[in-house]
């Protein structure tokens, strides 16, 4: 493999065992012309590209909000780290919305359908997608992920479609996978710091359910600063405090849910 | 731990730019609000692109830093240490993002034929 070294401007390069004596003074704007051949005595030709590297995966998350609208589904990706009480909160919240909210579940996990059983028993239409065919198991779910989700789901029958993303609070919010909005489970055993460690994630989201708040009793969390920690990172997001445990804050929850509508204005396309 | 996935994004975008001609360098901008580790993509594309006519060709990337502008105060500040999105002039947290989530293939850099 290559060997990597970073220069004062923060390039990153790795080199592949032969020698290159190019000059390593990059700006910042990359503005050379097709078949500029001026910084490279070796006759090399630059192409320019300028292409998003995440388009491919955002024309594929288009493509499922058009499936999600033409059947009128508002769409939400749940996102959390691993144990925050993701699925949990989807068993309370299927129960709750039974006889109000038709919920379809998209289920992402890496390995095992554990998840996707503890779902079936609450009789919503639920598709698992296990990640652990990708290489090494991906770590996040991403909108071609769901588009095949999707197509096992009779989306006609449905008001709401829940994505229950693969735990972790990096990858998944790089991804976009083509819901209407996007919300996350924080569990206050993670401490208040969360959002200053994994502010992607946090920026990303439209609503943070602070969930295991029957433990304050038993722990010595901050939540006023945690909620300046969130603050800081995202002041517009909805912050709703609950206990799947106990129910305890489900009713806020689900009737945040159920005040989505897909064409919201301030709804961030997630 | 994302780093494999995005390489393959990459050699989808650097695939369909090079049309079969040999690539030398991959050029990159990333901002550094994108969770991502130089080394590690460089380390990734190495096994991403074996085997394949990519082999032996090596990324180049562009960190770029975080520039905020603030709302309050209307300064421009790069915010140093942890990744608090606060205007470091005024401390306000009405800030707009210009540069850092930038994450994209700016130009390769073809093989002399």
């Amino acid at each position: 493999m290559g060997r990597f070294h970073r220069h004062d401007d923060g390039t990153v390069h790795s080199h592949d065992g032969h020698e290159h004596d190019h000059p390593h003074d990059h700006d910042t704007a990359h503005d050379h012309d097709h078949g500029d051949h001026s910084r490279y005595a070796t006759g090399t030709e630059r192409v320019t590209v300028l292409e998003r590297i995440f388009d491919e995966n955002d024309r594929a998350a288009a493509d499922n909000r058009a499936l999600l609208d033409a059947d009128s589904v508002v769409g939400v990706n749940l996102m959390s780290s691993p144990g925050a009480g993701k699925t949990a909160l989807l068993e309370r919240t299927l129960a709750h919305l039974e006889g109000r909210s038709r919920a379809g579940i998209v289920e992402g996990d890496i390995e095992t359908s554990i998840d996707a059983d503890r779902l079936a028993g609450y009789g919503a239409q639920v598709s698992l997608l296990n990640t652990g065919d990708g290489f090494g198991g991906e770590c996040h779910l991403d909108a071609p992920m769901v588009a095949k989700a999707l197509s096992d789901l009779d989306l006609a029958s449905l008001d709401l479609l829940l994505v229950e993303n693969v735990g972790n609070l990096v990858c998944p919010a790089e991804f976009e996978v083509g819901t209407h909005y996007s919300a996350m489970v924080y569990a206050i055993t993670e401490g208040e710091e969360k959002p200053l460690k994994y502010p992607v994630m946090f920026r990303a989201v439209d609503a943070v359910v602070i969930n295991k708040m029957d433990l304050v009793p038993h722990l010595d969390f901050d939540l006023d600063l945690f909620r300046a920690n969130l603050r800081g990172i995202n002041p517009g997001a909805t912050v709703i405090e609950a206990s799947a445990r106990t129910g305890n804050g489900i009713d806020s929850w689900c009737s945040w849910l159920m005040s989505l509508r897909r064409d919201a204005p301030g709804g961030s396309p997630a | 731990m994302h780093e494999l996935s995005l390489c393959n994004a990459i050699r989808g975008v650097v695939d369909r730019a090079a049309e079969g001609r040999p690539v030398d360098t991959v050029h990159l901008q990333v901002g550094k609000f994108r969770q991502v580790v130089p080394e590690t993509l460089c380390y990734c594309w190495g096994l991403v692109t074996e085997a394949s006519p990519l082999a032996g060709s090596t990324l180049s990337i562009d960190h770029v830093d975080i520039r905020l502008k603030c709302a309050a105060c209307t300064v421009e500040t790069t915010p140093q240490g942890p990744l608090a999105l606060v205007c470091v002039n005024c401390g306000s947290g009405d800030v707009s993002m210009l540069t850092g989530e930038e994450f994209l293939v700016t130009s390769l850099d073809l093989k002399e034929s």
